[in-house]
């Protein structure tokens, strides 16, 4: 818990040590964003790029620009974990905590840079040059161990080259230096690649495999409106980000909403632990993805569109910003695209700033508004009333790609792929004990030990299907099919081998959840962190048998009280194991003696009066009376 | 009812006010009904200090801020089939469990120590030290309620609780009859 | 969705109970004209609804909902007291009173609390299976009129909403995230902000615990006078049916 206090804040105010920040270079910043109040999180995050700080004078003044109060500003700043109301040093190294970095070595490299930077995980050196933080997973977990440096990502570390990065560092090296020493020369696409690998495995027809340029697009603009979404209908394409709602649909909808704007927003906020699939197809295919946004917007007359990028897929913005600068040129963005007259769309990439819960698409919209990201209350749904208030379509980066696929070949094509009820192919992100982690472009159907057999995992003792919100299968599970209605998975799939401890993969994965919840409602804020305490019980040793039923009984109000998807998925992790690994928890629990707790621990409970007293207890030190 | 054998019942108070001794006594004359029905074992009231044998309901008031009171609630858990906690302190902690919120530095129990004794505004004590007398029992990091420590079979609220709930709940206990409280009679204060 | 429809009634049930309702009214604005009583904490008449708090959930068609959120669908049937509901709502209610520090003996708001009397009414009797989180929280006396005890807070946002809608102010608002997201004050302190011991964010309904405190009124009302010492939370609507 937030241990600090004075002030109605919670805590001393934020003293910020760096330099104060003039008023007009903070009003050049608004001013920059058209002191739009809706451009918060473009305004905190420079701001924050910047000063390295948020400080309660800077916060006075943007409320001042944007028409805000105070508090509001406060409220976005304190929201993303990017975001910071102190000081952070010029260069923030943030580790990846993710449990696969974790297995894969993550304890030895931080250590690493603790010893070569001198300050410990969550510190800042006294002279402001570094900060070191965990921060959860950044999408690497197919080259895990891996970290941020500012807006660098290193990949595959380990203490040796951990040592070397941080020594470079230390000596004064920008960051980008340690990825390449021309960097500058680099083109953004060379820059990326060399940062990260795709790791494609295996490419499939739909999406990996060659694609033709803007062939659905040209289609498209001979189509009407409702031949378009009826194709998409027809094709069955449902959401890939994990909910599955029936793309067509969703696009049918926010078309026959009568509105003065309509909006069309990319959710490229993939943060599911274990999940990586749209950094590759943001790598490989942004202009797939891109024209899949273009006709959307051709189906449901949008002219505005967002993509938005995950804070931590930062090292992106500019490979993309190129590709959107690219289209508009060749007129593929913008007025009249393709020489349709009247045919007018654009998008604008907006960055988070590190809040998994704005994968969830009523808080990307709010988040794109310039607000903490919180879920919105449904309904109204973003099809009838979403980005401020106009009818908006918000899919995944998968699904875009795959409706543009869709329109050049046609839903036949597509439909005749997968199985019933999940049509076309799934990029899965293979990562975890297995051999060759990486993308896999599958059709829909395959079993789990087929998918294992082709990473080279046939090991495995546990697979973690569609992340800690997903499903976690043993052995016995292994027949089962990668469909949406058998294992749905928005495309995580981490490998657990024997060795590793399944209540620690649920310790960690219920943490996580308790680290992301937005904290709106009640359920979701406070019943995560008791269920993590109730985890860490099990991992103690000191769960009674009534301890199982006062798991998935509190998992129950959990999930069917929660808000949104967050709260109604985030005790998974628990039931599913409790579900799939039933010894698991039966052989750490023991009945309480005498109806004594083994919770409390006497021992403990005295230690620090011993201590002051300089004298032992005289009824529970054994000895004493010796 | 008088045709039942007589049930034992103990009581003890931990870190309470004995505000809740007080309000058994506040069963008034229906304490003379209450004692067809029981004889009373361990207790400040029979000034009796150790269980002289086996009782079927034991009531705690408090809740454990020291060894001692850790001590005497195992005895009690050990020695009762039935464990009630009468009142707040006992149910959560109650007023002495404030200190477990307002302690935020590395040495909590040190500074609260202090405070009470040595450092706070009001405080005159001319030797400056915290009592240590060999006799007092240790404190605890901090104060918990008794459910935390041993396992608690039912909870009459109040601080302290009233005198009907006291009565009426312990004659259903000792009758079988109890399915709950009456709502008008909950009461947190 | 838009509302093109006609302003004419329809009939849903909410415990078997028919229930009148009109386009656009939530679950819970029609239960509450029918004299049927949803328990809730972060709604509040004449503010925005929240659907923070999570005490009115209820099943409506098969799905459970924020009854103060979710529009009334003709012809559904909505449960509302049922076994399982109520449990729910009691754990709810007991997350509240463990995520902060709630000393009902010593708070002012005792008996006239709605997160106490909601406690009386989900029957939280029994021995609790939850941790006590204990946060440490501040203490702000800055104001000459007002002091906010955020140790009681239970971040309904009520006042929130009343100093923004009803006010004009906005002198309170949420920050940070998670379990550390709580309901802060407009500037260092609150008598760094424009608040009024007459502004209808401060006044006595809109705080339903006892943070918000109004300075020299405190224990002005006896025990047995109190606003639950007369009836449970929620008989004033549940008395217009009889």
């Amino acid at each position: 818990m937030d241990n600090r206090h004075a002030g109605m804040n919670g805590g001393t105010p934020p003293s910020c040590v760096a330099a104060p920040v003039s008023d007009t270079e903070i009003a050049e910043i608004c001013e920059k964003y058209g002191n739009d109040k809706h451009r918060m999180l473009d305004i905190l995050r420079e701001v924050q790029d910047r000063y390295r700080c948020i400080a309660p004078a800077t916060m006075d003044k943007i409320a001042e620009k944007t028409d805000l109060t105070r508090i509001e500003v406060e409220g976005v700043a304190s929201f993303y974990s990017f975001l910071s109301l102190t000081p952070k040093g010029r260069v923030t190294i943030r580790l990846c905590d993710d449990i696969v970095d974790r297995f894969a070595g993550l304890d030895a490299v931080a250590h690493v840079f603790e010893d070569v930077l001198g300050i410990g995980i969550g510190q800042t050196s006294p002279d402001g040059a570094f900060s070191l933080e965990y921060t959860p997973c950044i999408g690497m977990c197919d080259q895990a161990p891996a970290a941020m440096v500012n807006d660098i990502v290193l990949t595959r570390l380990t203490p040796e080259s951990a040592r070397s990065a941080a020594e470079a560092l230390k000596a004064g090296q920008a960051p980008e230096k340690i990825v390449a020493e021309r960097f500058q020369e680099l083109t953004p696409y060379e820059r990326v690649t060399r940062m990260v690998d795709n790791n494609i495995r295996h490419a499939g027809e739909i999406l990996l495999g060659p694609v033709p340029e803007d062939a659905g697009l040209q289609n498209a603009v001979k189509m009407t409106p409702a031949a378009i979404f009826t194709q998409i209908e027809e094709s069955g394409l449902r959401g890939c980000g994990g909910a599955g709602f029936t793309t067509g649909r969703k696009w049918r909808f926010a078309a026959s909403e009568r509105a003065e704007k309509h909006f069309i927003i990319c959710n490229a906020d993939e943060g599911e632990p274990g999940t990586f699939k749209d950094r590759v197809l943001l790598t490989e295919r942004p202009h797939l993805l891109i024209e899949g946004m273009t006709i959307a917007a051709r189906a449901v007359g949008a002219r505005e569109g967002f993509l938005y990028l995950r804070g931590e897929y930062v090292y992106l913005r500019e490979h993309l910003e190129q590709v959107l600068e690219d289209r508009r040129r060749r007129g593929l963005l913008g007025q009249h695209i393709m020489g349709v007259k009247g045919f007018n769309f654009d998008i604008r990439l907006q960055l988070g700033a590190g809040a998994y819960v704005c994968g969830e698409e009523g808080a990307l919209i709010s988040s794109c508004e310039g607000l903490p990201g919180e879920p919105k209350t449904r309904p109204p749904f973003p099809v009838n009333r979403g980005y401020l208030g106009y009818p908006t379509v918000v899919n995944n980066v998968e699904t875009f790609c795959h409706a543009a696929r869709i329109l050049d070949r046609g839903a036949e094509w597509f439909h005749a792929q997968g199985t019933e009820g999940s049509h076309g192919t799934k990029l899965l992100s293979v990562c975890g004990d297995c051999l060759n982690p990486g993308i896999y472009e599958l059709p829909y159907g395959h079993t789990v030990r087929e998918v294992l057999a082709m990473v080279g995992g046939l090991e495995a003792a546990a697979v973690q299907v569609g992340g800690p919100s997903g499903t976690m299968i043993a052995r016995d599970s292994f027949h089962r099919k990668l469909t949406f209605d058998d294992l749905a998975t928005g495309g995580a799939f981490i490998v657990f081998g024997a060795e590793r401890n399944i209540l620690e993969i649920v310790e960690y994965y219920m943490s996580f959840f308790v680290h992301e919840s937005c904290g709106y409602c009640t359920p979701c804020r406070v019943g995560n962190v008791f269920l993590q305490k109730a985890i860490q019980k099990f991992r103690s040793g000191h769960a009674n048998p009534e301890d199982i039923e006062y798991l998935k009984e509190l998992s129950g109000t959990i999930i069917e009280t929660s808000r949104c998807g967050l709260g109604m998925t985030s005790p998974n992790p628990v039931l599913t194991t409790l579900r799939n690994f039933p010894l698991v928890y039966s052989a750490v629990i023991k009945p309480s003696k005498d109806g004594i707790r083994d919770t409390f621990d006497i021992q403990s409970a005295i230690d620090g009066a011993r201590k002051i007293a300089k004298r032992r207890s005289y009824i529970f030190d054994k000895d004493f009376t010796q | 009812m008088s045709e039942l054998p007589k049930a034992r019942i103990a009581t003890a108070s931990l870190a309470g006010c004995f505000g809740c001794h007080m309000a058994i006594l506040d069963i008034d004359e229906r304490l003379i009904e209450l004692m067809k029905l029981v004889d009373v074992d361990r207790s400040p009231l029979t000034d009796k200090k150790q269980f002289t044998q086996r009782c079927d309901i034991g009531i705690i008031e408090g809740g454990c801020c020291n060894e001692e009171n850790v001590h005497v609630l195992y005895d009690f858990r050990r020695n009762c089939d039935v464990l009630v906690a009468l009142g707040q302190c006992a149910i959560m902690g109650g007023l002495p469990a404030m200190r477990n919120a307002i302690m935020h530095s590395d040495a909590p129990l040190r500074e609260c120590l202090d405070e009470a004794y040595i450092t706070g505004k009001y405080i005159r004590n001319t030797t400056h030290q915290v009592p240590n007398d060999p006799a007092l029992p240790l404190l605890l990091d901090e104060v918990y309620p008794c459910s935390q420590v041993v396992e608690i079979d039912y909870q009459i609220p109040g601080c302290a609780p009233s005198g009907d709930i006291i009565f009426d709940t312990l004659a259903k206990l000792l009758t079988g009859r109890f399915r709950g409280f009456e709502r008008e009679m909950i009461k947190f204060d | 969705m838009s509302g093109t429809k006609r302003e004419t009634g329809f009939t849903f049930t909410i415990d078997g109970v028919e229930v009148k309702a009109y386009a656009g009214m939530t679950i819970m604005e029609a239960a509450d004209e029918a004299g049927v009583y949803i328990p809730r904490l972060c709604d509040h008449e004449g503010l925005r609804h929240q659907g923070s708090c999570r005490v009115c959930t209820v099943k409506a068609g098969g799905r459970s909902v924020s009854a103060c959120t979710q529009p009334a669908a003709p012809g559904q049937a909505v449960e509302n007291e049922t076994a399982r509901l109520n449990k729910m709502r009691r754990d709810l209610v007991e997350m509240l009173f463990h995520e902060g520090n709630h000393l009902c003996p010593i708070c002012e708001a005792s008996g006239n609390c709605e997160l106490q009397a909601m406690a009386y009414r989900l029957d939280m009797t029994e021995a609790t299976r939850f941790p006590y989180l204990e946060p440490c929280r501040a203490l702000d006396a800055s104001h000459p009129d007002i002091a906010l005890d955020t140790n009681r807070c239970i971040s309904c946002g009520r006042c929130i909403r009343a100093s923004q809608d009803v006010d004009g102010k906005g002198i309170f608002g949420y920050v940070g995230r998670g379990i550390h997201r709580r309901v802060a004050v407009n500037g260092e302190n609150l008598a760094d902000t424009d608040a009024e011991v007459s502004d209808h964010a401060i006044s006595k309904e809109v705080c339903p615990v006892g943070c918000i405190i109004r300075k020299r009124v405190g224990f002005v009302t006896p025990i047995g006078e109190r606003e639950f010492d007369k009836g449970l939370i929620g008989h004033e609507i549940e008395e217009k049916r009889k």
